[in-house]
């Protein structure tokens, strides 16, 4: 749906729930400069949710939707876990796919909405836990990216499967104790940045969620680039303050203690030399717009 | 002909879909009330009737009309709220008819408001929290509202009606078709034409949807 058509009956408006009203009214669908420094002055695309109290995953959701470029010709595929809870509060259109099936999901999903809307910009956005994307899900991961599938692929790692208790995951640390894994993990996290690098993937970023505009950043990115040139993948550091035994305030702490240089969640990028080439005329339009902009204003006054 | 009378529950924890237990939908020009096909003059005289029985009379609006997508969805909100208008012009003291959207079809966890809205999912809490005997669907997509309506017979001793814009809904104890401006229109007129000559359920012990 374009956001031309989001508009409530008026005959009707008086019974549509607050939430709705507000997200017609003051929502950033269609704002070209969206991003997280809405937060706060517009309503965001998702209301209140189902995570633990705390939960890094509530603001990486609130960053991710804050950023994506075009929300309203966007489709989001989720997979069972702690986010997929939270799909049903969001305004975004989503489709919750079976366990580890998102990225198969989003190859058709995409493909179709090209024959449909043809000439249409319409973006697809995986947004999956690091059991999905990385165990049960790795096939369907793997050979989207082989495909070339133009589509992001979002991995919330949390180092374990959440959702279910606290079981062993391939991105869990090696020696890693879990509530449901008493053995301690065997063999190192899976190295999946590498993996989707080799595997085609034209952006890749490691990172924690600490940061809003950082987030804003390489959602941004990853979105245009796989839009224009090919998949893109983010692993972002959710981490689950339940199964580490961290209070709810604790859980950004623990962001930064593991995004320092020498720890797992250090900033780490990849991007292929078409990507590159790509963010450079994006950055020079950009530039072009606020010059044109800023001569505006500066006639105007 | 089936056997199986699409009735006000609760029937069961996962009651049959009313179409493989044999009920058929109604040829343009015809409705169903319990499953048997009628004329649509005779449904609109017993959608009219339940309706000013009911204690809470309550319209569902969903997306398709509550959503200004084009201009006679637009047309058709303006004419559920002159239906909602004359229910509350024609009905008796006591009675309290309702207004409540299903704005989309999201599952909303962890909750919702029952006091504004009804969700697919989970129709039964709209219908619990505030007593609904008798409600009518208008505007919702097929497969949802088949979902929902199933759900309420289930669950509920609610009578169901739908004001359907495709083929009609086998899983409503009434179900009209391609619902227009018009048809809402004339069920308001019947509603009015009835006015006075129903009695209320109001003092029935078996007022109320149960739970
Ligand atoms: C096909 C299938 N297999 C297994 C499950 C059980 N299951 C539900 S959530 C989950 C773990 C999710 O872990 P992850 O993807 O890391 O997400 P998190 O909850 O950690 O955010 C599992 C195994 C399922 N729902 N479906
Ligand atoms: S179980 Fe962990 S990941 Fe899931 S909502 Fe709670 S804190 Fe977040
Ligand atoms: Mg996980």
């Amino acid at each position: 749906m374009s956001k031309e058509k989001i508009k409530i009956s008026e005959a009707l408006y008086d019974i549509m729930p607050s939430d709705y009203q507000d997200l017609v009214k003051s929502a950033t669908y269609g704002k070209e400069d969206r991003g997280w420094k809405d937060i706060g002055s517009s309503k965001e695309l998702i209301e209140q949710h189902s995570l633990c109290a705390g939960c890094p995953e509530s603001m990486a959701f609130r960053y991710i939707l804050a950023s994506l470029p075009n929300p309203e010709d966007t489709v989001m595929v989720g997979s069972t876990g702690c986010t997929s809870l939270v799909f049903p509060m969001v305004a975004v259109h989503n489709i919750h796919s079976l366990f580890g099936n998102q990225n198969a999901i989003a190859s058709g999903l995409k493909r179709a909405l090209s024959v449909r809307f043809p000439g249409r910009t319409k973006d697809v956005v995986v947004l999956a836990g690091d059991g999905a994307t990385v165990d049960i899900g790795l096939d369907m991961t793997l050979q989207a990216w082989f495909r070339q599938e133009k589509f992001t692929t979002i991995c919330f790692d949390n180092e374990l499967y959440a959702n279910t208790g606290g079981q062993e995951s391939g991105l869990m640390q090696k020696g890693f104790v879990a509530k449901m894994a008493p053995v301690g993990k065997l063999f190192d996290k899976v190295r999946l940045p590498e993996i989707a690098r080799e595997s085609g993937c034209h952006y890749v970023v490691n990172c924690t969620v600490s940061k809003p505009s950082l987030i804003e950043k390489v959602i941004r990115n990853a979105v245009h680039i796989a839009r224009e040139i090919g998949p893109t993948y983010l692993q972002l550091y959710t981490p689950c303050i339940l199964e580490i035994g961290k209070n709810s305030m604790e859980g950004l702490q623990e962001m930064r203690d593991s995004e320092k240089p020498t720890e797992r969640f250090a900033y780490k990028e990849y991007v292929s030399e078409p990507a590159k080439q790509l963010l450079a005329e994006l950055a020079a339009k950009d530039k072009e717009k606020k010059a044109a902009a800023k001569q505006l204003a500066s006639q105007e006054a | 002909m089936s056997q199986y009378r699409v009735l006000p529950g609760p029937e069961h924890f996962l009651p049959p879909a009313a179409a493989s237990m044999g009920i058929q939908l109604p040829n343009p020009g015809e409705a169903h009330i319990n499953g048997v096909i009628v004329s649509e003059d005779k449904a609109y005289e017993e959608a009219a009737k339940q309706f000013l029985m009911a204690k809470v009379p309550t319209i569902f609006p969903g997306p398709l009309v509550l959503w200004a997508w084009n201009e006679k969805a637009a047309k058709k909100a303006t004419a559920v709220r002159h239906l909602y208008n004359t229910l509350k012009e024609c009905v008796q003291p006591g009675q309290t008819p309702m207004l409540i959207p299903m704005p989309d079809y999201r599952p909303k966890y962890p909750k919702i408001n029952p006091e504004v809205e009804i969700n697919p999912n989970h129709p039964n809490l709209t219908i619990w929290h505030n007593k609904i005997d008798c409600c009518m669907f208008i505007g919702v997509h097929c497969h949802q509202a088949n979902l929902s309506l199933k759900i309420i017979r289930g669950g509920t001793s609610c009578y169901t009606i739908a004001m359907c814009a495709q083929a009609g809904h086998e899983d409503a104890m009434l179900s009209f078709r391609d619902a227009s401006v018009e048809k809402i229109m004339k069920l308001a007129e019947w509603v009015k034409k009835l006015k006075g000559t129903v009695q209320p359920r109001l003092t029935s012990a078996k007022s109320g949807a149960s739970n």
